[in-house]
């Protein structure tokens, strides 16, 4: 497999896992930002405990709760970039709703706006930058994804080998150099991703 | 044009609003210290909070029966929240465009339309929130200290423009103040507030 098929998978798997988990992070980020439910602080928990728990661990746990029928296909690949993807957008977005005032929801339902209409004309787009933000930085995080894709979808070349596990395999094959290209291939495209990430933080601030 | 609120309660931070009030004329002041319960009030009224107890009508309309964005009142906050993503031409139409040539006529914002609302004077947000409320047909008018945040000049000059409303357009008013210049220039009547509480 080449560098580039290696490279051009990984980007297409960690795109769709980002796309995939936009609407169910967005919708509960604002549960999160905007309700007072019973249990918001468990799932608040629970959404950021990716971010400190073990990847491996978390991939451990993937393969009890995966079908069968997933496990070691690219499917499995979206579904681990997805799991620890989610904490970066969904807190990003839940703080970018947060710093919305409630006060332009109130206003814009005195005009007689419904409820989708206040979301996707007033609280989505003023969210918009600090969601974005949040939800390179969940690609960027995708795209460096390994513990748990290793466990839950393996390395079988062309089908699951993203670029973080073809530069493990490779090391452990001792093919240094080619593991190096990959890394110089992995830095440039981590690079752009923070780096537009930290733009449309910047035109926020 | 009557507006009746019988036997409201809310609770607020530091004591319980409690209020039971009839208004019928044009421009209703509902005047009292800061803290005194008033915005509040009016956020009641828009259906922006929920009540404990009571009932708000509106002629023969149970308000405080609908949401929010079924009551066809007009609110002006007094951080006027005009929605900083639109431009001031969006912004007044968010809400419908109701008689819009003669309000931005009256409200003199035909120059302002292009803009974007971030960029206006403090008069210039009062005037455009004041067409934000208009162009819905409200039934009713909430001003929440609409001359607040301006220097004397400029208050001098707003006021006109909601002079201008009163006598143009067929929108009963409650203007929130602590003013009593202001009350003396636009209300026909006044509601004394303190705690929450009319005072007498």
């Amino acid at each position: 497999m080449t560098d580039a098929a290696i490279i051009w998978f990984t980007v297409r798997m960690a795109a769709l896992a980002t796309a995939l988990l936009i609407p169910p992070a967005l919708a509960l980020a604002w549960l999160l930002a905007r309700g007072t439910w019973r249990g918001k602080s468990v799932v608040e928990t629970l959404v950021a405990l990716p971010l400190v728990m073990p990847p491996v661990a978390t991939g451990l746990i993937l393969l009890k709760l995966v079908p069968h029928g997933v496990v070691f296909t690219w499917r499995a690949v979206v579904i681990a970039m997805m799991v620890m993807s989610s904490p970066f957008i969904v807190r990003a977005a839940r703080v970018a709703f947060e710093n919305v005032s409630p006060r332009y929801e109130q206003i814009a339902r005195t005009l007689g706006a419904h409820e989708p209409r206040v979301f996707f004309t007033i609280t989505l787009p003023l969210a918009l930058r600090g969601i974005a933000g949040g939800v390179v930085l969940g690609f960027a995080r995708a795209l460096g994804e390994f513990g748990a894709t290793i466990l839950v979808a393996g390395n079988i070349p062309g089908r699951t080998t993203t670029l973080a596990v073809a530069i493990y395999d490779r090391v452990q094959l001792g093919h240094d150099s080619a593991a190096w290209q990959l890394v110089a291939a992995g830095v440039i495209v981590a690079f752009g991703a923070i780096w537009l990430s930290e733009k449309s933080t910047r035109r926020r601030a | 044009m009557t507006l009746v609120i019988d036997d409201l309660r809310i609770p607020l931070a530091h004591f319980d609003l409690e209020v039971s009030a009839t208004m019928s004329a044009r421009v209703t002041a509902i005047f009292g210290p800061s803290g005194a319960g008033k915005t509040s009030l009016l956020d009641a009224i828009a259906g922006l909070r929920r009540l404990q107890r009571g009932r708000i009508t509106f002629d023969d309309v149970v308000l405080s029966d609908l949401p929010a964005r079924a009551r066809r009142i007009g609110y002006v906050p007094q951080e006027t929240a005009l929605f900083p993503h639109l431009s001031v031409e969006r912004n007044i139409r968010y809400g419908g465009r109701h008689n819009e040539q003669h309000v931005v006529e009256v409200l003199e914002i035909g120059h302002l339309l292009d803009r974007g609302v971030t960029a206006l004077s403090g008069g210039e947000q009062k005037r455009v929130a004041l067409a934000r409320a208009l162009l819905t047909a409200p039934r009713l008018l909430l001003l929440d200290e609409p001359l607040s945040g301006l220097d004397r000049p400029l208050r001098d000059r707003v006021m006109q423009f909601l002079q201008r409303v009163r006598d143009d357009f067929n929108v009963p008013m409650l203007y929130v103040t602590h003013d009593e210049d202001e009350l003396a220039a636009i209300a026909d009547d006044v509601v004394r507030l303190d705690h929450g509480r009319i005072a007498v």
